[in-house]
């Protein structure tokens, strides 16, 4: 496994979130943590980030024991984390934001943006605009191409299609393959529980912090109890 | 004729003034709203970060005028301005340090730092009394006037005319210069970006890889080096009066919040703005009126809006419109 988070036991203050949660990627997969609301997803994904403190269980990231490293270490180390909510800067052109986010990695600058440019060909041909004025798929492209420019080897993303248009929903997710594809580890939080797991290797459905149904994303979608309890039938 | 004369009146006694202290202004609103931007709190200290930048140079003048220094037409206090920027910036991470890095450890409201900037503000305050006392001085050497009123007169043959004294044009020349220099840093360079990037999203910045501290400071620098042309030029243009910063806060803040607080170019804008609408509300037209109207209707009062005492209140309304008007100013304001 390229990420183990094994036996995640934490929460905000007193209260316990996740409760023996383990969540792995393999490189070049994609990964998908889905649940109903407050089952915890969103928070996995920031205790695997290291934006929450865990009471108990580790996190093994490319064989390393990353389980006391901050954030910031942990994008340092190969790990690239797209938040839910303000995660592009509106106040800076599509090309900034690139920069920024290749702000640790100026070597591979140029190389990085034109890469991002390839697999996002809208944000060229926007490059200079302003992100706040773009409109919501773009900005998830934008939010995602930032990330991208780190050079990381497993890549987070939290509800990436939340506030996309269902047209945009199926475009982002095809390039969420090709990324995968690249040998880029995927691991992804989702609302759209049905269309994420019909792209993902494996899926994690979490009820209550802990670890319901784990298996391939194609067996969790034909399986009864899944579909009647989390996918609407 | 009669409308060059009128135009001469009002370059002599509006244009010129105004630009020179709308300059004054726009340097003092532009590191108030850098502090804003970047820190997320209004620093009211900054009048007196002025104040501090103002008095080194002075002191630093003092001593090099000892030795028998001095910058030939221009005025000898230009020549110590670096060292007095360098000893603001070094105040500024001073008070950054033992004041200001501990609420930003503790995740304090803006309001809390506001509050500690108005401690910053009195205590600095107090520094300048004991370092320089309260008395005015100055400390403009150098040749006053490029050309004055008469020598204006003499070669247009006009019944009136204006004088540039060289404070204007060092105020207004320098203040171009630096906030060019100043927009192409934040646009075009990387740790300009850095800056913000930092204002728009900080907790995307930190991901990115982004120092705080290093932004924080270097905030902190341009604001101090800012505050040190501002709190010079003033001295320079009118005196050193280490009573007048505590006044020139609000329309400093006026500015800053007219242009759209957080926006450098609204602060700029805002500091014109302030700066004309004070002498522009202020003036007596009776003068001007009388070259531009037929005879017959010469005023015979002052044709004043308001007198000079009501300066400060102008850029009160103005301030009061806006925020009513128009909330976020001039140009959208909140981040760089």
């Amino acid at each position: 496994m390229f990420l183990s988070a094994e036996n995640m036991l934490g929460g905000y203050g007193e209260t316990t979130i996740l409760n023996d949660c383990s969540i792995s990627v393999k490189k070049g997969e994609i990964a998908v943590i889905v649940g109903p609301n407050g089952a915890g997803k969103s928070t996995a994904m920031k205790a695997i980030f290291g934006m929450l403190d865990l009471r108990a269980g580790n996190i093994i990231f490319d064989g390393k024991d990353i389980s006391d490293l901050k954030p910031q270490e942990r994008v340092k180390s190969g790990m690239g984390f797209v938040p839910q909510t303000h995660n592009v800067f509106t106040s800076m052109t599509v090309m900034e934001n690139l920069e920024i986010g290749g702000f640790t990695n100026q070597e591979n600058l140029s190389k990085n943006i034109s890469e991002v440019f390839k697999l996002f060909p809208v944000l060229e041909e926007k490059q200079k605009q302003l992100v706040g004025e773009l409109s919501g798929g773009q900005r998830q492209q934008v939010a995602v191409g930032r990330a991208l420019m780190t050079n990381p080897k497993l890549l987070m993303l939290d509800e990436p299609t939340a506030g996309v248009s269902p047209l945009v929903v199926k475009e982002l997710f095809e390039k969420i393959i090709s990324i995968a594809r690249t040998g880029i580890a995927i691991l992804m939080v989702e609302q759209n529980a049905r269309q994420a797991l019909e792209i993902a290797d494996n899926g994690f459905v979490l009820v209550q912090g802990e670890n319901k149904y784990t298996d391939k994303g194609s067996k969790l979608l034909s399986n009864k109890e899944v579909r009647k309890a989390f996918l609407g039938g | 004729m009669d409308f060059l004369n009128a135009l001469a009146l009002i370059t002599n006694y509006i244009l010129l003034p105004g630009f020179t202290y709308g300059s004054q202004l726009a340097l003092g609103a532009l590191g108030v709203t850098l502090i804003y931007a970047v820190l997320r709190f209004s620093n009211f200290a900054h009048g007196e970060l002025m104040s501090f930048g103002a008095m080194i140079c002075i002191l630093f003048t003092w001593l090099g005028q000892s030795y028998g220094i001095n910058f030939g037409v221009l005025p000898t206090a230009l020549i110590f301005l670096p060292i007095a920027i360098g000893f603001t910036a070094l105040y500024c991470f001073i008070i950054e340090k033992f004041v200001f890095a501990y609420y930003r450890r503790k995740k304090s409201d803006p309001i809390i730092f506001l509050i500690a900037s108005i401690g910053v503000m009195f205590f600095t305050a107090g520094l300048i009394r004991f370092i320089i006392g309260p008395s005015d001085q100055n400390f403009n050497d150098g040749v006053r006037f490029i050309f004055n009123v008469r020598e204006f007169k003499a070669f247009t043959g006009l019944d009136e005319g204006f004088g540039l004294k060289t404070s204007q044009a060092i105020t207004i020349l320098t203040t171009i210069l630096l906030c060019s220099i100043l927009f192409v840093f934040l646009n075009k360079t990387r740790t300009g970006k850095s800056m913000r990037a930092f204002s728009d999203n900080e907790d995307l910045a930190l991901l990115s890889g982004i120092d705080p501290n290093k932004v924080v400071l270097l905030t902190w620098v341009i604001a101090g080096g800012l505050a040190t042309f501002a709190g010079v030029l003033y001295g320079l243009d009118k005196i050193y009066k280490p009573f007048i910063f505590l006044q020139m806060l609000l329309p400093i803040f006026s500015a800053a919040i007219v242009g759209g607080v957080g926006n450098p170019i609204g602060a700029v804008v805002g500091g014109y703005v302030i700066a004309l609408s004070e002498l522009f509300v202020t003036f007596a037209y009776r003068k001007v009126l009388a070259y531009l109207l037929p005879e017959s209707m010469e005023p015979s009062g002052m044709m004043q809006f308001l007198s000079t005492d009501y300066k400060f209140a102008v850029s009160f309304i103005i301030l009061v419109i806006v925020l009513i008007v128009r909330p976020t100013g001039i140009f959208r304001g909140k981040t760089i």
